[in-house]
């Protein structure tokens, strides 16, 4: 069965028809060519699709596109605005916070979507005290709010002060 | 991009060339070519581990909207060469182990193939199979070589003799347990077979040995074969040399052809196909004076290959020249199930290997009551003892020494169980790690002025996340002494010179020594003002050295370890690494590839294990959930440093290669720290808490 759905991706609206099994990430790789969400384990345990959408972190696999017509969606590629990298970005490439790239869309958004978390005041596993007004992001708040992504290359000690620095920018 | 003043790239630590790119997701992965009205293929998989299949009936699939094809032996191309039997797909009714491809289905959307292959129905004439790996079957048999061509078994002196005569002895057995790469990017094709010729974008750690391998199988010319692999997902062995996913996506290209074949490995897809890690049973006894000299070292081991093609895992090679002992003996005996097919995985032989012999070494410095350092450092070699050659460098002592001091060894009690905070049990380990230099063979690089100054440099290497892209542009740029902005390196694509395999941490030493030779030659040739087209092609010169020089990278590990007395729960808050490799071409990428492999080590020794169930002969644990790897809360601080090491002899840039070395002692580290945090020896990876309750 097909369904039409509108997505605003990265401040483009897109038209398309989609079967209703579809998920939004392969309705983003393999309809629409935007291949910056990576499909790196299809069941939402790796991270690697991270999308925001509407505004909030989410993995684009465990996501079907007709249960999101009219969304809005921005991926790594739409935070770099008018060619210039959005601050997370340039980050992770001063820190070398990757090495193959593959989990790095996703990890740039998430990271991204997780200050916007912080900023809201919302507690993690990890924090201590649950009813403060703001949260304090230390490198433990960073590795626990960010393990939802994987990096096989193991690249998680420089993805930590990779976040922490653009958080401080 | 980032400048450099002539001659000045090489150390440097500049970010990476592709780093835009890959921070943006507009790097083009295999998967993500543009091609126009691609057809998506989901294959069939065998659901028995033996037999043959019996019938294949297609016939809802076939009738399924949007269905293109059906492909199963009984209508299977027949490939030109079946020599591999882990290749040659669809050729016959035969399974030799469960999720073997028997057929593949092809269809206009990825849903509906995955729907259509739902649909064919399968029957099989079932027989007795074996995936059941022990050290006690009667059936194990010696390999003739193992991989990397290194001999089977070795012996040197009289290990009994000394065995019974020495004044301490050691003699336990260690296991590792079968685990799979795992690149995020799983293994992809993207196949277009057009008029005879074959395009294939794929996920590969070297473009022309899958062109090598496909050409070969299908019977094609090898310049009738592209394959392009521009930026690749890691791959850490995996994609190293072509499994059967490749053959059966160009197969299905030749099936439809004229129509691009996309075929994506699901990650469970990930766990029967692509190799993995053997499991290994190794028994390591050692003798010792009452000084601490080792007299005898000898490392049996077990370990499982599949019927249909052998791999035997080099598992105690590095032992053979690790220490001084004049008494030495290894062998290693493989169990052939009906099971896929082992290959290669970060450091495959050193990385089982090491475990064992570094975790043995701990345990025999208690035994000699010396400080695991400078148990190490008593029985440090002159010379490397298997090959008779003196070492090119062997910097190991000073990696110990500098580890130790980052670390603060001095301070260390070295009773067991001796440190606590509230719940939690800490103890502090350290390990040492060793990888050859590997040469491989095959390579060449091609440099065109393009005037003003710029030069195009071409190999078909690959970048598999290991910084190629911006280290043979550091040494592109020193070669031809300009800065890096006046290279454009082009790679990743068989249209190139050919370059080896990214494996054995080999590439960026096999391919920049490439590049150097073919910048003296276009200097000699060409002069320092060339004209625009002025071109030169060179490949990887013989090095002689190597006939008179021992050439290893070596390493020192440290862990801090901390056991919940409650739960056993394992934390390892800090790791320092030191590593004597020659010289660094770029800072920063080493450094990420250092934390990297110890990290992979780090999950070695604690998560990650791929449960084989013998009853059905396959993985059962094969996703993210129930296969572990670290995630980021897992990984501490990593502290890593290198010697300065200059040596000559290793090739002309004096590198060593650093893929590998990282993850070598870095389980065994881990595994000391947290037997000096709790006083519980685990012998048998991975260190799940289970194993710490007692």
């Amino acid at each position: 069965m097909d369904a039409e759905v509108i997505l605003d991706v990265d401040g483009t609206e897109h038209s398309i028809t989609v079967d209703t099994r579809t998920t939004l990430l392969d309705a983003l790789r393999e309809r629409l060519g935007i291949t910056s969400p990576k499909k790196g384990c299809d069941h939402g345990q790796c991270g690697a699709c991270t999308i925001l959408l509407d505004g909030r972190r989410a993995n684009s696999c465990l996501a079907l596109a007709v249960a999101y017509d009219g969304s809005e969606i921005v991926t790594a590629e739409g935070l770099a605005q008018n060619g210039e990298l959005h601050p997370m970005q340039r980050s992770f490439i001063e820190h070398d916070g990757y090495q193959c790239g593959y989990c790095t869309p996703g990890q740039i958004v998430s990271a991204v979507g997780m200050l916007e978390e912080v900023r809201a005041g919302w507690p993690s596993h990890v924090t201590g005290e649950l009813n403060v007004e703001e949260v304090v992001l230390d490198d433990d708040e960073i590795r626990e709010r960010m393990s939802g992504n994987l990096c096989r290359c193991a690249a998680y000690a420089n993805i930590v002060p990779a976040i922490r620095e653009a958080s401080e920018r | 991009m980032s400048t450099t003043a002539p001659g000045r790239a090489v150390g440097a630590p500049l970010d990476r060339i592709e780093g835009p790119q890959k921070v943006t997701g507009r790097a083009s992965y295999a998967y993500e070519h543009d091609v126009e009205n691609p057809l998506y293929l989901c294959p069939l998989q065998s659901d028995i581990a033996l037999g043959r299949v019996a019938r294949i009936d297609a016939t809802d699939a076939e009738g399924l909207p949007g269905v293109i094809a059906v492909i199963s032996h009984q209508n299977a191309p027949t490939l030109a060469n079946t020599d591999d039997k882990e290749l040659a797909i669809l050729q016959s009714d035969e399974v030799a182990f469960r999720g073997q491809y028997i057929g593949a289905v092809v269809a206009e959307t990825f849903e509906i193939a995955r729907h259509a292959a739902n649909l064919v129905e399968v029957s099989y004439d079932e027989e007795p199979h074996d995936a059941a790996f022990r050290p006690d079957r009667n059936d194990l048999y010696t390999p003739d070589q193992l991989n990397a061509g290194f001999p089977t078994d070795t012996e040197e002196g009289d290990v009994e003799g000394a065995l019974s005569s020495a004044a301490v002895t050691l003699d336990e057995t260690y296991t590792t347990p079968l685990e799979h790469n795992n690149p995020m990017e799983p293994h992809t094709s993207v196949a277009v077979w057009r008029e005879g010729d074959l395009t294939l974008y794929e996920s590969t750690q070297g473009a022309h040995a899958v062109r090598r391998t496909v050409a070969r199988i299908f019977g094609l010319d090898r310049d009738r074969v592209r394959v392009v692999a521009l930026h690749v997902g890691g791959g850490f062995g995996s994609k190293g040399l072509p499994h059967a996913n490749t053959i059966l996506a160009v197969m299905a290209a030749q099936v439809v052809e004229g129509s691009p074949i996309k075929f994506a490995l699901t990650r469970q897809q990930m766990f029967s196909c692509v190799g993995y890690r053997t499991p290994t049973v190794q028994r390591i006894r050692l003798g010792a004076d009452e000084s601490g000299h080792l007299t005898a070292t000898s490392h049996d081991v077990v370990e499982q290959t599949s019927k249909i093609k052998e791999f035997a895992e080099q598992t105690a090679y590095a032992t053979r020249s690790m220490y001084a002992s004049e008494n030495r003996s290894t062998t290693h005996r493989l169990a052939a199930l009906d099971v896929s097919v082992p290959s290669w995985m970060r450091a495959p032989g050193e990385a089982p290997g090491m475990y064992a012999l570094e975790v043995a070494m701990d345990e025999m410095a208690t035994k000699c009551g010396l400080d695991p350092i400078e148990f190490r450092i008593r029985n440090e070699p002159e010379i490397d003892a298997e090959t008779g050659l003196p070492y090119s460098s062997r910097n190991l002592v000073a990696c110990l020494r500098e580890g130790a001091e980052r670390l603060g060894w001095e301070d260390r009690d070295q009773t067991p169980r001796a440190r606590r905070e509230g719940r939690w049990l800490v103890g502090t380990g350290v390990a040492s790690g060793i990888y050859p230099v590997f040469r491989l063979p095959g390579s060449k690089a091609r440099i065109r002025s393009e005037g003003d100054g710029r030069y195009v440099v071409e190999i078909g290497a690959v970048d598999i996340g290991t910084g190629t892209w911006t280290a043979l542009t550091q040494i592109a740029a020193d070669a031809l002494d300009v800065g890096v902005e006046e290279i454009d390196l082009r790679i990743g694509d068989t249209e190139l010179p050919s370059a080896s395999v990214e494996g054995g941490s080999s590439g960026i030493t096999v391919w920049g020594s490439a590049i150097l030779e073919a910048a003296r030659v276009f200097r000699e040739r060409h002069g320092d003002n060339p004209s625009e087209g002025d071109t030169a092609e060179a490949g990887t010169p013989d090095n002689p050295e190597t006939e008179n020089y021992s050439m290893h990278a070596f390493g020192a590990y440290f862990a801090e370890a901390r056991v919940n007395e409650d739960t056993g729960e394992v934390r390892v808050p800090r790791m320092t690494g030191v590593f004597a490799v020659g010289r660094v071409i770029n800072a920063k990428t080493a450094r990420s590839q250092f934390i990297g492999g110890m990290t992979m080590g780090l999950s070695m020794a604690l998560h990650e294990e791929s449960m084989l169930d013998p009853r059905f002969g396959h993985v059962v644990n094969h996703d993210f959930a129930e296969y572990h790897i670290p995630t980021n809360a897992d990984v501490g601080e990593m502290d890593v440093a290198w010697i300065d090491e200059d040596d000559p002899y290793v090739n002309p840039m004096g590198s060593k290669g650093i893929g590998e070395i990282g993850i070598v002692g870095s389980p065994a580290a881990v595994a000391n720290a947290v037997y000096h945090a709790t006083g519980i020896r685990v012998r048998d990876l991975p260190i799940t808490p289970d194993k710490l309750l007692l």
